[in-house]
This record gives C-alpha cells, sequence and structure tokens, in this order.
C-alpha cells in the first residue's frame, strides 16, 4: 500500500425525499485494500455503494478518486463521458444477480470480450485469447466460451461477470452482495476466487454484504451501516472480535448463534 | 388518385418541406448522426418508404429527374408506385437510367453506375438504429452515441465470427462516418457499402416509422467496422451476370423451372439493359436472344 489513497470519500449524503438512504459517509480507500460495507436490510449499503460508484446521485458531498496520472479528480465533477470511460476500464462492478451485470443473450467470450472492445481492441484472435485465459482464471472451461450465460450456473454467472469485470485490469471493484443468491457451497468457493484475485492482482474493493462471514474472509477493514450512519468504523478483525458500539455488539453475536 | 391534384407540389404542403430541409441540413451538418424529425402521414403504408418519400418530397423541384428502384430493378410494384406518385403530384420527369436522374430513392440497392456530383441518393430506411439489436433502450442508444461508446457494434461481430467463423452478416453492414458515427446502411447489401466510401452523391437516409433522417454529405468516409484479423470483404459472385455478362456487381439468382435451373443476373436492372444495349451478352443470352424477355 502506499501512503496515498486511491479513493477519498467525504460528507457523503444521500436523501429519498425525506427519508436517509446514507448520511454524512467519510472514509479513505486505500490501494489494495478491501473494505466491507455491512449492516441489516434497509441500513443503506446499495445507496452507500451506487453513489460511490456514480451509479447513484449523492445529495451532497464529494468522491474523489486518483486517476491514473495520480490526479485526484472528484467524480461528480467530471463529464458523464469520462464517468463512463472510467467506470468500464479503472473500475468493476459486479451486480448480486449476475442477469444485471452480463449480456444474458451473446457467449460468455463476448461477455468477458465486450470491454476489450469498447477500449478498442480490434484484433479477434487476440481478444478470444485474453476472454478464454480469464475464463480459465474464474474455473470456467475454456470449451464453454462460446455459450450464452443463459446456460450457465448461478456461481459460473457470477465468475463469469467477475472475469468480464476484470479483463481491462481495473484497479477498483465494487461488489453488492457477490454471493448473494447462491448456495452455501458455491459461495465458498467463489469468496475464495475473488479473495485469490484480489490478492493476485493487487485491486482494492468495496464490498456491500450483510454476511459477516463474507467480510471477514475478504475485507481489511469494514464499516458497519444502521440506519443510513456509519456506527462504527475499523480493521476487520477488531470490529469483529472486539465490536465498541451496542449495534455491532448485537450483529457479531447473532451471526455467531447461526 | 384524383383528389392529390389538391395538394401542393410534391405533396407535402411548405411547411412541413422545410421542416424536413431543417433536419436534413442538420443531417448533412453531422455526418452520420440520426435527427429526428416529425415523420407525417402519406399515402401509403409503413413499409412502403414514407421516411425516403418524404425526404425526396422535400428537395424535388420540377426541374428534377427521378429514379425509384427497389431490389434494383425500376419495375416492382414498390418503384413502380413511387415513381407514379411523384410524377402526379410533382409532375417532374421520371428515368430509369442511373446517369440521368438527379435523384434516386432506394430501397436495397446502390446502382452499379458510379454516381456523379450533384446527383442525391435518397434510401428508405426500415430500423436505423445499428446499436438496437442488442441495447433496446432509446435513451441509452443515443448516449452511446452521444459519448461514442461504440463496443457493442464489435460484439455483435465477434459473435458472428466466434459462430460462424467468419463475419456473416451480408446486409444492413454498420459503418463508421466521417470517423464518428456507427450507422446503419440500411436494407442494402455489405457488397454496396465501398460505394458509399467517398461518394461523390449526397446520400440522405429517410426513416418514417421510426422518425429519423440521416446523411453522407459528398466525398465523406464511410468504412465498414471489422477486425484487423477478420478485415471487411463484400460477396464475390462465381459467375458473371447470365444475360449481360457483367462482372463485380451484385448479382441475384433467378429460378428458371421447377427442375433446379437457375441463372444469376444483375439486381441492377438498368444497369444489365446498358449492358446489353451496348453489345455485351452473358452466358444465358448468347444462344438465344429472346430469353432476354
Ligand atoms: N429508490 C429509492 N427510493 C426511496 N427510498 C429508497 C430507494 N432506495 C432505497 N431507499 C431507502 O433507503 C434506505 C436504504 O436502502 P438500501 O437499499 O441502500 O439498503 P441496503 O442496506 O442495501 O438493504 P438490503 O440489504 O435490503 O439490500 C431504505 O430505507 C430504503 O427503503
Ligand atoms: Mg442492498
Ligand atoms: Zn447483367
Amino acid at each position: 500500500m502506499t501512503d496515498t489513497p486511491l479513493l477519498k470519500v467525504s460528507g457523503l449524503s444521500k436523501f429519498y425525499g425525506s427519508r436517509i438512504g446514507c448520511k454524512d459517509v467519510c472514509f479513505d480507500l486505500w490501494p489494495g485494500e478491501v473494505l466491507a460495507i455491512v449492516g441489516e436490510s434497509g441500513s443503506g449499503k446499495t445507496t452507500l455503494l451506487n453513489c460511490l460508484s456514480t451509479r447513484l446521485m449523492p445529495t451532497t458531498g464529494s468522491v474523489e478518486y486518483r486517476m491514473r496520472d495520480g490526479n485526484f479528480r472528484d467524480l461528480y465533477h467530471m463529464s458523464e463521458a469520462e464517468r463512463r470511460f472510467l467506470m468500464r476500464t479503472d473500475w468493476g462492478f459486479v451486480h448480486q444477480n449476475p442477469a444485471d451485470g452480463l449480456r444474458m443473450t451473446v457467449s460468455a467470450g463476448a461477455n468477458v470480450g465486450e470491454r476489450l472492445m469498447a477500449v478498442g481492441d480490434r484484433h479477434y484472435g487476440k481478444i478470444r485469447e485474453t476472454a478464454s485465459d480469464w475464463l480459465t482464471r474464474v474455473e470456467i472451461g475454456t470449451d464453454r466460451i462460446d455459450d450464452q450465460p443463459r446456460a450457465f450456473s448461478g456461481g459460473m454467472r457470477q465468475r463469469l461477470q467477475i472475469a468480464r469485470n476484470l479483463v481491462t485490469g481495473p484497479r477498483l471493484v465494487f461488489m453488492d452482495e457477490p454471493t448473494g443468491g447462491l448456495d452455501v457451497s458455491v459461495q465458498a468457493r467463489l469468496l475464495d476466487l475473488v479473495r485469490g484475485l484480489v490478492n493476485d492482482l493487487g485491486l482494492s474493493a468495496i464490498v456491500v454484504t450483510h454476511d459477516l462471514a463474507v467480510a471477514r474472509l475478504l475485507s481489511h477493514r469494514m464499516m458497519v451501516m444502521k440506519d443510513g450512519h456509519v456506527i462504527e468504523h475499523g480493521l476487520t478483525d477488531r470490529v469483529l472480535d472486539d465490536p465498541r458500539e451496542p449495534y455491532t455488539q448485537l450483529l457479531v453475536s447473532s451471526i455467531l448463534q447461526v | 388518385m384524383t383528389d392529390l391534384a389538391t395538394y401542393n407540389f410534391a405533396y407535402l404542403d411548405e411547411q412541413t418541406k422545410r421542416m424536413i430541409r431543417r433536419a436534413i441540413l442538420k443531417a448533412i451538418a453531422i455526418p452520420g448522426y440520426q435527427v429526428p424529425f416529425a415523420s407525417r402521414e402519406m399515402p401509403m403504408p409503413y413499409g412502403w418508404g414514407t421516411g425516403g418519400v418524404q425526404v425526396t418530397a422535400a428537395i424535388i423541384g420540377p426541374e428534377d429527374v427521378l429514379k425509384v428502384i427497389d431490389q434494383g430493378a425500376d419495375d416492382t410494384t414498390n418503384a413502380v408506385s413511387i415513381r407514379a406518385f411523384f410524377q402526379k403530384v410533382a409532375n417532374v420527369a421520371v428515368t430509369t437510367h442511373t446517369k440521368d436522374a438527379t435523384i434516386i430513392q432506394t430501397r436495397h440497392r446502390i446502382p452499379e453506375h458510379k454516381l456523379a456530383e450533384g446527383q442525391i441518393l435518397v434510401y428508405q430506411v426500415p430500423i436505423p438504429e445499428p446499436l438496437r439489436f442488442l441495447e433496446p433502450r432509446e435513451t441509452e442508444t443515443r448516449k452511446m452515441h452521444a459519448l461514442e461508446e461504440y463496443g457493442l457494434m464489435h460484439v455483435k461481430l465477434y459473435e458472428d465470427i466466434a459462430h460462424n467463423g467468419r463475419i456473416s452478416k451480408t446486409y444492413a453492414y454498420p459503418v463508421k462516418v466521417a470517423g464518428r458515427y456507427v450507422m446503419d446502411p440500411s436494407p442494402t447489401p455489405k457488397f454496396d457499402n465501398p460505394k458509399m466510401h467517398r461518394s461523390e452523391a449526397l446520400q440522405l437516409f429517410g426513416a418514417g416509422r421510426e422518425k429519423r433522417i440521416y446523411a453522407v454529405p459528398p466525398y465523406t468516409d464511410v468504412v465498414s467496422l471489422d477486425f484487423e484479423d477478420h478485415p471487411f470483404e463484400i460477396q464475390t459472385f462465381d459467375k458473371p451476370c447470365a444475360l449481360c455478362g457483367a462482372e463485380n456487381v451484385y448479382l441475384d439468382e433467378v429460378v428458371l423451372d421447377d427442375k433446379g435451373g437457375r441463372m444469376f443476373v444483375c439486381s441492377d436492372t438498368d444497369n444489365c439493359e446498358d449492358r446489353r444495349e451496348h453489345g455485351h451478352v452473358g452466358a444465358m443470352l448468347a444462344p438465344a436472344k429472346e430469353a432476354a424477355e
């Protein structure tokens, strides 16, 4: 990790009319760091993630990102073209429902290759080779390269979605409940894979989950949300082993009972 | 049809023509960009070229000479009725000869005879949006055009190669115009794509149902999308036209009998006739000249 953050978030709030989505969120994210956002349903996790990833316009606050040239840019002062370019090159977004992040009616190879083509790759053979490398990395047989994700299991779809996002070598990946709809055994395999990739690639990631086990396995740091506020924030092991807030203690103890 | 006599020259009122001309001017100023326009009801059903007819009606003058083709032929129902329509409502001269026409309205082909400066080719377009097949949301496709996000076009070509071993798309083959907008040349075969590139003629596209006009001004770059290792190629034909012997032209298959007999002849009937008048003879006509009829 370097001494400059990748993302600087300050005073970030989102209101839906008078209802609070998230309120006054501040934090820095460091290169190579995985941050988990946890909390019960309705606590504002998705709202925060979407405000960070420019999928949702915050009501107030700023999100600054360190571009590849080293300069910080306020995401909400960029042009839409720059934002969208960032999203499909330097960032990834893994949706809970793979159908939201994949093109279900084009082949796995084209799903992985799309970002490459979007940034101007024009060599079919090379695009296909890269796609097939990525399928291997996410443990999908290369004989499935021409199959549509419709023919894939939930776990495979999720792994395909991850490959599709990582192919351009992003530095920051957002994930919203990446293991949400999956069976426990499938979840475990996916988490292993994600952990391996994040380590190998030195990715920064922000992972929303209501599952503290996911946070424990993947993240270095975590933020606990309640009613739109971040009520506790610290190193994952510290928060889980020695929670300070009564609400976090409740969360942690309830998971231990499972 | 007699009550049409009470309509303005070229059927549309002057106000409507001005509106369409403004759209055309904008389209020419931004080559390949789809300009929305308030498409009018025409006395013919959608699918009969109402977009092209409105464009033609907006630009035609009493001195113009009009040619109308459908599938390369001047004598199909659609071409005949559009030609008759303009004869009636604009009293203009009509022709089947490409080189004599000042305006050519077309549905599927670009004439084989090279178009010249001063000529205008008007295309009837059913679906103007090249991104439609993978992105049905109009708001999104507009944004993609605005931000020049055309990766999807290559996704489609990638799929084609992955499943067929090559780019199998043969018509409505997407092009990039003036290095900026991706455009659907509409139902023309890809064989005609190279004719659009730096054409001396002005090319105007009208989509009636979809209410869009777009244009390629003369001498504009029109490049077919492809991959480095799967370059764009036009269709080739094994034999020349059976009637006129022309090579390097687009041919249609004609079934001759119920015993599997068939021949390939020019899709551009004017070009074929012109060649025959100049003494060119294809394999089919060499033994028996009357087969030409
Ligand atoms: N589009 C919206 N319009 C109005 N209120 C919304 C909207 N989206 C979310 N909210 C509200 O904002 C609050 C936070 O919702 P959010 O979806 O961010 O929670 P979450 O932590 O992701 O929940 P879950 O675990 O169920 O996904 C909730 O009170 C929710 O009802
Ligand atoms: Mg959520
Ligand atoms: Zn011929």
